[in-house]
């Protein structure tokens, strides 16, 4: 395999971006990430980008997003409608070809504009499940009582995740829910707004964007003193019914963390810290058994969501990518020599990519 | 700007629909019929899982499913949560549980409502029961919801105006369709630019962005150089006369807009000092007298009608000046500035 390295990044997630177009959004965005490295449109062999017209209200809204590049003369370009980490695996795929050795990928997400617990509702089965509009938060409390019942887990614990979260979070400038002091008895003293849920049990809804920049190679190296170095990469993905399959476990994140780890060379366990895309405390917890972050396998102590995780800022589309790029921080900055990063997409943890880095 | 007070933003409520009929196939549409005879089936593999409802393919093995076969209208709640206030969109009108119910005789839950008047009703386990619309077409709301079993349900629902099935109208056809409309709602905010540009209409103006790096000028603003990729800050204000870049002679009418005659001329207008064009329509003249390189000229309602937007220009009429040369027409940033190559 070639060598690919994340060697820049920028993030900026908000509450809410009133007064702000996708375009003028990512605009700093891409030119902080392009300029962290010196490198121009014109240097970027391929650009990829993810987000989703339902978010904008409007159909092809990526082409217009396109202005925030600088994409004429014309560039090599992609797009998925999913989250940007998603955009990065297309990026890296290309960059496995060996054609070009650099590329941009970015993501963003308003959701703000809309009821974003209703429009994920129809990403769900359009015969017999949309027509009843079960919204985010609902799906997200059948999957937690599931897990909270049979004894996977207690409220407690899914207590102490939601202020893990909140306490990494501090000093965060991209976190919306942080807290210094937050205790697990503050969190159960909240109350439960999608039973058996309590609003710090569901992820920080933001408005926001990440841009990254991948290179390959000795690329990496002339552009960054140390590159995240991405060691293993892959996705996998569930049935898509919410009645077929056990909403209390995620196979196929353990499956693309274990296919990432094979060619990586080392496990998904054998990390500093990880990062991961949940939309609740239960899925966080779903998702670090799943792929053996409980510090049971290798005895490894992982940290995790280092930056207090999607759960304190969860931008649709962009929170995936903004894993990695936080991850890939981690790892740039030397704290860490070794970082998990998680995306998701889909309700109930459908589809999982696992993204594992190194530094040199 | 200091002392003064910031207008409250224009926005509008955006809807966006997707009026879809989806075909059901055979054995999504063998759920659905039975749900317009009151019944519910699922779909059985080989290894005798029963499915509810009906999957056309077993999701572990790739396998199609073709075995139909009823089970019961009545299960158990394997989990549950409760909607307060009820979604929008959802047939409910009062709160009500929402619930993965496992059917007697199914394998896989199904979900639904369950209709209880409080969350101090809801258990995980509970035995519920399927209620039914008098009226049924073949629909997933054919279902009212699931009541405790033996209990008097009394949910309001909320109208039920665009769920139908094709194909199911006669009894002993079985549902080959259903209608699934979608409908999200937007508060669309415009962005600080086009604020700007849409309340300058209301004064008569029509203003542009000037890119930092060549001064090319784009209308609308949008406060970005899109051939950049920088941010653009710069107001301008344009002339009000300009030259058709190019145009296009439509037959068909604008829903919404029946001011407006058929056949109408539509063009892109390049505003005398923009770099681009934008869209306007051209009248005043014969049709076939709109040509490219024709000068125009903005013509206003009356002041007493302006507001912030764009609709202020009526439409453009030809000045009587001299044409723009063809070769001389049209967009100038895209290849004079900058890019002799393009």
């Amino acid at each position: 395999m070639r060598e690919v390295a994340v060697v820049s990044s920028a993030i900026h997630q908000v509450e809410a971006l009133t007064f702000t177009t996708d375009v003028q959004l990512m605009v700093p965005l891409i030119n902080e990430a392009r300029d962290a490295v010196g490198l121009t449109q014109a240097d970027i062999g391929f650009t990829c980008s993810g987000s989703s017209d339902f978010l904008a209200g409007q159909g092809f809204s990526f082409v217009q997003t396109l202005d925030a590049v600088g994409a004429f003369p014309p560039i090599a370009e992609s797009h998925v409608e999913m989250d940007g980490a998603f955009a990065l695996y297309e990026a890296w795929v290309k960059l496995q070809i060996g054609e070009v050795d650099t590329a941009l990928v970015y993501s963003y997400g308003k959701s703000s504009p809309g009821s974003r617990r209703d429009v994920l509702a129809v990403q769900l089965d359009p015969y017999t499940v949309a027509p009843l509009w079960p919204d985010a938060h609902s799906v997200a409390a059948l999957q937690a009582r599931l897990l909270l019942e049979s004894s996977a887990v207690t409220v407690e614990e899914l207590a102490a995740i939601a202020v893990r979260s909140q306490r990494n979070a501090v000093g965060n400038p991209n976190a919306l829910r942080a807290s210094a002091d937050v205790t697990v008895d503050d969190v159960l003293a909240g109350a439960v707004v999608a039973d058996p849920l309590r609003a710090t049990d569901l992820s920080a809804e933001a408005d926001g964007g990440c841009a990254v920049v991948l290179a390959a190679g000795d690329r990496a190296r002339s552009l960054c003193e140390r590159p995240a170095w991405i060691r293993g990469i892959d996705h996998r993905i569930d049935a898509h019914g919410l009645g077929v399959r056990d909403l209390t476990l995620a196979p196929s994140a353990a499956l693309a963390a274990g296919k990432a780890a094979e060619r990586a060379g080392f496990a998904a366990d054998a990390v500093d810290v990880a990062e991961l895309h949940a939309a609740s405390t239960a899925q966080a917890h779903v998702l670090a058994v799943a792929m053996g972050l409980g510090g049971t396998g290798s005895g490894n102590e992982v940290r995790i969501d280092p930056s207090g995780g999607s759960l304190a800022a969860d931008t649709l589309m962009a929170a995936g990518l903004v894993r990695i790029a936080e991850a890939a921080r981690c790892v740039s900055r030397g704290d860490a020599d070794r970082a998990l990063a998680h995306a998701s997409s889909g309700p109930c943890l459908q589809q999982n990519l696992v993204c594992l880095l190194g530094g040199e | 700007m200091v002392g003064s007070v910031d207008p409250a933003p224009l926005r509008a409520d955006m809807v966006i629909e997707y009026p879809f009929t989806r075909t059901t196939g055979s054995v999504l549409g063998a759920f659905m019929t039975g749900l317009r005879d009151g019944k519910i089936v699922g779909s059985r593999r080989a290894d005798g899982r029963v499915f509810v409802p009906t999957a056309e393919v077993d999701p572990e093995t790739g396998d199609a499913i073709t075995d139909i076969v009823e089970v019961s209208s009545a299960g158990v709640v394997e989990t549950w949560t409760w909607v307060d206030p009820p979604r929008p969109g959802s047939p409910w009108k009062a709160p009500h549980g929402l619930a993965l119910i496992r059917l007697d005789g199914a394998d896989t839950p199904m979900l639904h409502g369950v209709l209880v008047d409080s969350v101090a009703e809801m258990s995980t386990g509970m035995r519920v029961e399927a209620i039914w619309r008098d009226e049924r077409v073949g629909h997933i709301t054919d279902l009212v919801g699931f009541a405790p079993e033996g209990a008097d349900a009394n949910v309001g629902l909320a109208p039920r105006e665009n769920a139908s099935a094709e194909g199911g109208a006669v009894a002993e056809e079985p549902v080959r369709s259903i209608r699934t409309p979608i409908r999200l709602e937007y508060d669309f905010i415009p962005s600080a630019a086009a604020q700007e540009y849409l309340r300058a209409y209301a004064d008569k103006r029509i203003l542009g962005n000037r890119s930092p790096v060549d001064g090319a000028v784009f209308v609308p603003p949008r406060g970005v150089d899109p051939r950049h990729g920088v941010e653009a800050t710069e107001m301008v204000d344009l002339a009000h006369t300009g030259h058709v870049g190019n145009f296009c002679v439509t037959h068909l009418p604008i829903p919404g807009r029946n001011d407006l005659p058929t056949p109408y001329a539509s063009a892109w207008i390049h505003l005398d000092g923009a770099d681009i064009g934008f869209l306007g329509l051209v009248s005043g003249c014969d049709l076939d007298e709109v040509r490219i390189g024709m000068r125009v000229r903005a013509v206003w309602k009356s002041d007493d009608e302006l507001e912030a937007t764009a609709e202020n220009v009526r439409y453009w009429e030809p000045t009587g000046e001299p044409d723009v040369p063809v070769e001389q027409a049209g967009n100038q940033a895209w290849s004079a500035k900058g890019f002799p190559n393009a």
